[in-house]
């Protein structure tokens, strides 16, 4: 094997390991955020964000005989599954999590396990009345044609990627933008919105927050609602990339995503996004750890193939949680007597 | 049967005797007429329903009344077994259709094993089902472990491989079928160039890299259409054109739909029901069929049809056997162990010691854009002979 082949296979394992990254790392958002403000694990976030993939579903599906422009077709889908995941979000704050904010830890979060369930079935429920199970988005055509196949109308890093001989598909890199947009957006309205002033004070010390006037039932509300929009948009990208998806899909991807928030650091915005990217290079690293094993003649690295790939994920939980507790951006919350 | 066959037959049948004086005799279907399943179950029924149709004449004549007694399963195990015992019950009946699931034959031919009732199966692919040796269990499909093989032929007959990449799904079906697989291709000298097991459903990006980088011939997926679907899809979009071939777990019209029509090519599976286009002795079969029940027959009302020849010519031998009297249910279930029924839509009928069709037909199934239609078929043999 020489490098020629094996440089952009690499390449080619990373980039898809990063956009992967970048879904978990808006799933992970909504679990720190509303560990942040409750330190509450919202094991129901995995199903807010497969009921956005399925409005995404619903949108594409429903469009799919229209002439509209398609990113506009995805912009409605986007959108649609940030209110209705935003909303359920907040609704599942409001009946299940609020009447037990003064109950031990335990109550609230076999709560969250409860709601995961009753939604899972509720979304399988609503598309078996219309005889769907498995669904299949349909796409407009050009999404999954390759990214940039003209050489002429190539942006820098198109023509790099393919001197290197890396496929990306147009899809890929909607996801991406998509992502870093809402990132962005979600620092500004954290960090430079009164909003998130208000948000950020009541994390800190709920109590104190009320007494200088702030409602902080409205902002955990507010927060619930930023979580769950930001699930509603990583489903609809989850759903773009992968094709199909179902009631049930949401587990495997809430629980990684829930475990690079753990590994960046529970509470903290910057370490989500980096504990996503983490685990999802670190997933498609093990994944192909046997071709490795094969070229250095290591039978022992040869037995480990794609079946090993989801653990990845928390051997590396593991390790960090035993040399740094916190997470990698993680602040340490020092009790004082 | 011609028109003067027709006549002679129920001028004989007039000559002969009164219906008053006929004893009757039953042939009974087991197979799911309510749920998710029904559409296949009742194909069964169906095609059981016009064979008892053409035979009618054939019992008259001999002086029997025939009937048809269909129950319902609901794909279930204890509803078919329950079923079961009812038929075994009923005295009149003198043989069976069924099932669709293995999971349902199982239990239910060993409720009707005490009593001799024969069972002729027009769908069970479970090796178990005959595996158990039970004297009244016979099946007109291809068993399970005849699916791996006939894959690795195809591979490397058909397709010319000289390099594959085994996958499976980590179920039992799945990594039993891979194995086969696997074991068959080694045998004849292709490069295994990576064989992994995979429960992902949905992010395949690490082994699309590794198929991408090790440039098989061919690509063999043990597993269910709805994974595979998505898998796929995502190597097609990643500009891997390489065949996919999988077992009767692709069989369904989801598969190019999960696909995309773009990347529904190269893809083949084996399957035990035919398309009717694979029987070339189908065409009147389908017209009447159409004719009696106003919908298109598919692959297992062709099966069905098929069991319930298998029976009834059985029953007819029997008879004549039996002095032209009425037979025993265990003098039918040894006539059809041991006898040999022609001009069946699917080929010649015999079964070995177990049950298990002597020569049964794999059909390999090729998608072009979305549209399945038959690539080849392929004679497999059971283990026993």
């Amino acid at each position: 094997m020489e490098l020629s082949v094996l440089l952009p296979f690499i390449v080619n394992v990373i980039i898809g390991g990063l956009v992967l990254g970048f879904v978990y790392a808006i799933i992970a958002l909504g679990y720190t955020m509303v560990y942040g403000v409750l330190q509450l694990i919202n094991f129901a976030h995995s199903e807010v964000f497969i009921t956005g993939a399925v409005v995404g579903f619903e949108v594409f599906r429903i469009l799919q005989n229209s002439a509209m422009n398609g990113y506009l077709k995805l912009l409605i889908a986007l959108v649609a599954a940030m209110i209705v995941s935003g909303l359920l979000n907040v609704l599942i704050e409001r009946l299940a999590y609020r009447p037990l904010r003064g109950a031990p830890r335990l109550v609230p979060l076999i709560t969250a396990i409860g709601v995961s369930l009753i939604l899972q079935d509720t979304l399988r429920f609503l598309e078996g009345l219309q005889g769907r199970f498995d669904l299949t988005y349909t796409l407009p055509t050009g999404f999954a044609d390759k990214f940039c196949s003209t050489t002429s109308s190539c942006a820098p890093l198109g023509n790099f990627l393919r001197t290197i001989g890396v496929d990306v598909q147009l899809k890929d890199v909607i996801l991406v933008i998509v992502a870093l947009v809402s990132l962005g957006v979600l620092n500004y309205v954290v960090n430079r919105t009164r909003l998130g002033k208000a948000i950020r004070a009541v994390s800190q010390d709920r109590v104190t927050a009320g007494l200088m006037g702030i409602d902080s039932n409205l902002m955990i509300s507010a927060t619930f609602l930023i979580g769950g929009a930001l699930g509603g948009v990583s489903g609809v990208l989850f759903g773009m990339k992968f094709g199909t998806i179902n009631a049930y899909s949401g587990f495997d991807p809430g629980i990684i995503a829930f475990t690079a928030a753990v590994l960046g650091g529970i509470g903290s915005i910057p370490g989500a996004v980096l504990g996503g990217l983490l685990l999802g290079v670190i997933q498609n690293l093990i994944g192909v750890t046997n071709i490795f094993g094969n070229l250095l003649g290591l039978a022992n690295l040869g037995t480990i193939d794609a079946s090993y790939s989801k653990i990845g994920p928390f051997i590396v939980l593991v390790l960090i949680l035993i040399f740094k507790p916190t997470g990698l951006l993680g602040k340490s919350n020092v009790e004082k007597v | 049967m011609k028109k003067t066959a027709m006549s002679l037959s129920v001028l004989a049948a007039l000559a002969l005797g009164t219906a008053s004086a006929q004893t009757t005799i039953k042939i009974a279907t087991i197979s799911p007429l309510s749920g998710g399943q029904s559409n296949l179950g009742t194909q069964i029924r169906n095609g059981v329903q016009l064979a008892v149709n053409e035979y009618a004449a054939q019992f008259k004549k001999a002086g029997f009344n025939l009937q048809l007694v269909p129950y319902d399963d609901q794909a279930d195990p204890a509803t078919g077994t329950a079923a079961a015992r009812k038929i075994a019950a009923d005295n009149q009946i003198l043989a069976v259709v069924g099932t669709l699931n293995s999971g349902v034959a199982i239990p239910a031919s060993a409720a009707l094993a005490p009593s001799n009732l024969v069972m002729v199966s027009p769908a069970n692919t479970a090796n178990q089902v005959t595996d158990r040796g039970l004297a009244n269990m016979n099946r007109i499909v291809a068993r399970d472990d005849s699916q791996g093989p006939a894959g690795a032929n195809f591979i490397t007959d058909t397709l010319k491989a000289k390099k594959a990449y085994v996958l499976n799904d980590k179920t039992a079906y799945g990594e039993g079928l891979a194995a086969e697989v696997e074991k068959a291709l080694k045998a004849k000298g292709v490069t295994i160039s990576g064989s992994e097991g995979t429960e992902e459903k949905s992010d395949f990006s690490s082994i699309v890299a590794k198929i991408k980088l090790t440039k098989p011939d061919a690509i063999y997926f043990g597993g269910i259409y709805n994974q595979i679907g998505v898998f796929i899809k995502q190597l097609r979009g990643a500009g891997i054109n390489t065949p996919v071939v999988g077992g009767d777990g692709l069989d369904s019209s989801e598969l190019p739909v999960i696909i995309g029509k773009a990347g529904a090519n190269n893809v083949y599976y084996t399957t035990v029901a035919a398309p009717l286009e694979a029987l070339p002795a189908a065409k009147t079969f389908a017209a009447s069929f159409q004719k009696t029940f106003n919908t298109p027959a598919q692959g297992f009302g062709a099966f069905g049809y098929d069991a319930a020849k298998v029976t009834l010519q059985g029953i007819l031998d029997a008879a004549r056997a039996n002095g032209g009297k009425a037979p025993s249910r265990k003098q039918v279930l040894d006539t059809i162990r041991k006898g040999t029924y022609k001009g069946l839509l699917s080929g010649e009928v015999s079964f070995n010691s177990v049950g298990d069709r002597k020569a049964a037909t794999l059909y390999v199934i090729k998608l072009t854009d979305g549209k399945a239609a038959l690539e080849t078929s392929l004679a497999v043999k059971p283990p026993k002979n």
